[in-house]
């Protein structure tokens, strides 16, 4: 736990890793990012020159899917590169065995790097009954979560557990499982929301904050642009076919192997913020849509939540289990037709029977 | 023969004379054009937004051949956007047009008269009532119905801007002005769900709009359809000084 004033680059050699690796890292990450040409070369030069930032890595309410992504970045030497180039400090998964000397870190970092170290927060804490549905290292997780955040120098949100919510905060969310933006008020938060984020998403994130030393640029909802700005839908290999009005019907059809738009199948990608039709997963092997499959939306807010992952149009459970708003639009129009058309013979009926004075 | 001649106004053959009805220009040029492509745009984005949301049948073919989605879709964006504004068009009228150009914008509830007439439109409509009442501009009832219409063009204007604005990015003006719908509800999966109830309620009140304004014309014995075309309304019942 000795960071030190060791630098990125120093840590990288001293693992063993060549120049030339390293310098593919740099440029691999810069085109990622999307940047310019010179930013390979700052890239590199901020590793060489900077101290590596301390990471308290923290687990809520989740299914460490988030780590078991992030360790599989893509390049062969990402995932040396990047647990060296941030000093993670703390991480109760990996160091449970560890114990009180894993806690006692928490302590030590808070102290020593006051406002300089990041805070990541991968699941959420449950507020339930005081916290006690996630008990870690003795306390409620979210007790351990506020005070860590106090002094971070910002928070990552990993995933769609602490970014929204995820399925421990699905209907009806019985230990009141609630995304940390909604608990750390004031720090700043980078959402990384996906069930679980992209790799390259993940190291992508941390790799612009070591470099650059600051938070990316942040949507609307607190996610990085770089990666969230687009749609599943607006970089979709098979999007010409959505214009053309070519959908998969049904699973087994010639549109299927024909791989045509799975818009009809319902694919969430015209209303999911991230990046898998452009960085796919895998190290670039497919993503669900290049399989055959839908997207199910899990980067979205309250994915859970909105029906089923098989339909287009979202259901409305209010009213009824199959209803969706056609449905439930086309049933109050039928009946207030209905009542205009019986109204009308009323007034017909009325009309009719009534004496006929004066009717001009 | 020549009495015939000098005389003024609506004859029979026989040189009969009706008597004078009361005639008013109620609804300004403007007004009108702006009914007319509502009705007109509703149609069409009707139409188009269900086929977007339900599309129709998969095209034979190469996918460089066909378009249709996105024909569908330049339809429903283009009558989206000609509405939006129409409506611009008609807030601007709402200023310097006559005093019925501005009674769709808001509802006198202050107005203890006006709330007798929605009391009144009410009771007419279910049948307790005997004699209809006769309105300039648009009977107290009428006036709220309008009202909720002008609330709901709103609402689907501005979420229909907000997925559109998913389509032209972050960067777009129209995130710029209609982002904030996100704000309210991160889940665009929501925004769509509740755009399409808001056509549903738009459909509803085209149902009620079309048949009141049959049923006034006839019942309530004062111009309802030709009004929207001549900006005329006549009170058909004779009027006398």
């Amino acid at each position: 736990m000795s960071a030190g004033q060791e630098t990125f680059y120093e840590v990288i050699r001293r693992q063993g890793i060549t120049r030339r690796s390293f310098t593919k890292f740099c440029s691999l990450t810069a085109a990622s990012l999307g940047l310019g040409p010179m930013a390979a070369s700052q890239m590199a030069h901020a590793l060489e020159t900077k101290p590596r930032i301390p990471v308290i890595w923290m687990h809520g309410l989740e299914c460490t899917c988030c780590s078991e992504s992030f360790i599989r970045s893509a390049h062969p030497l990402v995932k040396d590169v990047v647990l060296s180039m941030i000093s993670l400090d703390y991480d109760d998964t990996i160091m449970a065995a560890a114990g009180h000397q894993a806690e006692a870190i928490l302590q030590e970092t808070r102290q020593k790097y006051k406002g300089q170290y990041i805070l990541a927060v991968e699941g959420n804490p449950p507020l339930n009954e005081g916290g006690m549905f996630c008990i870690d290292g003795g306390r409620p997780f979210v007790e351990k979560l506020k005070e860590m955040a106090e002094d971070a120098m910002a928070v990552i949100a990993w995933g769609a557990c602490a970014s929204w919510g995820c399925v421990q905060a699905a209907k009806p969310n019985p230990t009141q499982a609630t995304p940390i933006d909604k608990v750390i008020k004031n720090k700043p938060i980078i959402k990384v929301p996906g069930c679980p984020p992209i790799a390259e998403v993940m190291t992508g994130v941390v790799t612009f904050v070591t470099t650059f030393g600051r938070l990316p640029e942040l949507d609307r909802q607190g996610r990085p642009k770089m990666f969230y700005s687009q749609r599943i839908h607006d970089k979709c290999y098979r999007r010409p076919h959505f214009d053309a009005g070519q959908f998969v019907e049904e699973w087994d059809d010639d549109g299927a192997r024909k791989g045509y738009c799975l818009y009809k199948m319902g694919c969430k990608g015209p209303t999911t913020y991230n990046a898998c039709s452009t960085v796919r997963w895998n190290g670039g092997v497919s993503f669900p849509i290049q399989s055959g499959h839908g997207c199910i939306g899990c980067s979205e807010e309250g994915f859970w939540d909105k029906g089923s992952f098989y339909d287009r149009l979202t259901g409305i459970n209010q009213f009824g289990i199959e209803a969706n708003a056609d449905k439930v639009g086309a049933t109050v129009a039928g009946v207030v037709a209905a009542g205009v058309a019986a109204h009308a013979a009323v007034t017909a009926v009325k009309r009719v029977i009534k004496k006929p004075e004066n009717v001009g | 023969m020549n009495q015939i001649v000098e005389l003024q106004g609506a004859l029979d053959a026989h040189g009969e004379r009706v008597e004078a009805r009361q005639t008013i220009y109620v609804y300004e040029a403007p007004v009108r054009l702006w009914h007319w492509v509502n009705a007109l745009c509703i149609v069409v984005l009707c139409i188009s937004g269900w086929f977007i949301g339900s599309p129709l049948p998969s095209v034979p073919g190469e996918a460089s051949q066909n378009f249709l989605m996105g024909y569908i879709r330049f339809a429903h964006f283009a009558a989206g956007q000609v509405i939006a504004v129409a409506l611009l068009m008609r807030i601007y009228w709402a200023f310097v047009g006559n005093t019925y150009a501005r009674q769709v914008f808001y509802l006198p509830f202050w107005d203890k008269t006006w709330l007798w007439g929605v009391w009144f439109e009410l009771k007419w409509y279910l049948f307790l009532t005997k004699d209809p009442k006769k309105y300039i501009g648009h009977n107290p009832l009428g006036h709220v119905a309008m009202f909720a219409f002008m609330l709901f063009l709103v609402f689907m204007i501005c979420t229909g801007f907000a997925l559109y604005s998913e389509g032209t990015g972050i960067d777009s003006w129209q995130h710029a002005l209609f982002g904030w719908v996100f704000g309210i509800f991160p889940n665009s999966q929501d925004v769509h769900t509740f755009h399409h109830l808001g056509m549903w309620a738009i459909v509803i009140f085209a149902i009620v709009h079309i048949y009141a304004a049959v049923r006034e014309d006839i019942m309530s014995r004062q111009s309802m359809i030709s009004s929207i075309i001549s900006g005329e309304r006549v009170f058909r019942d004779d009027f006398r000084d």
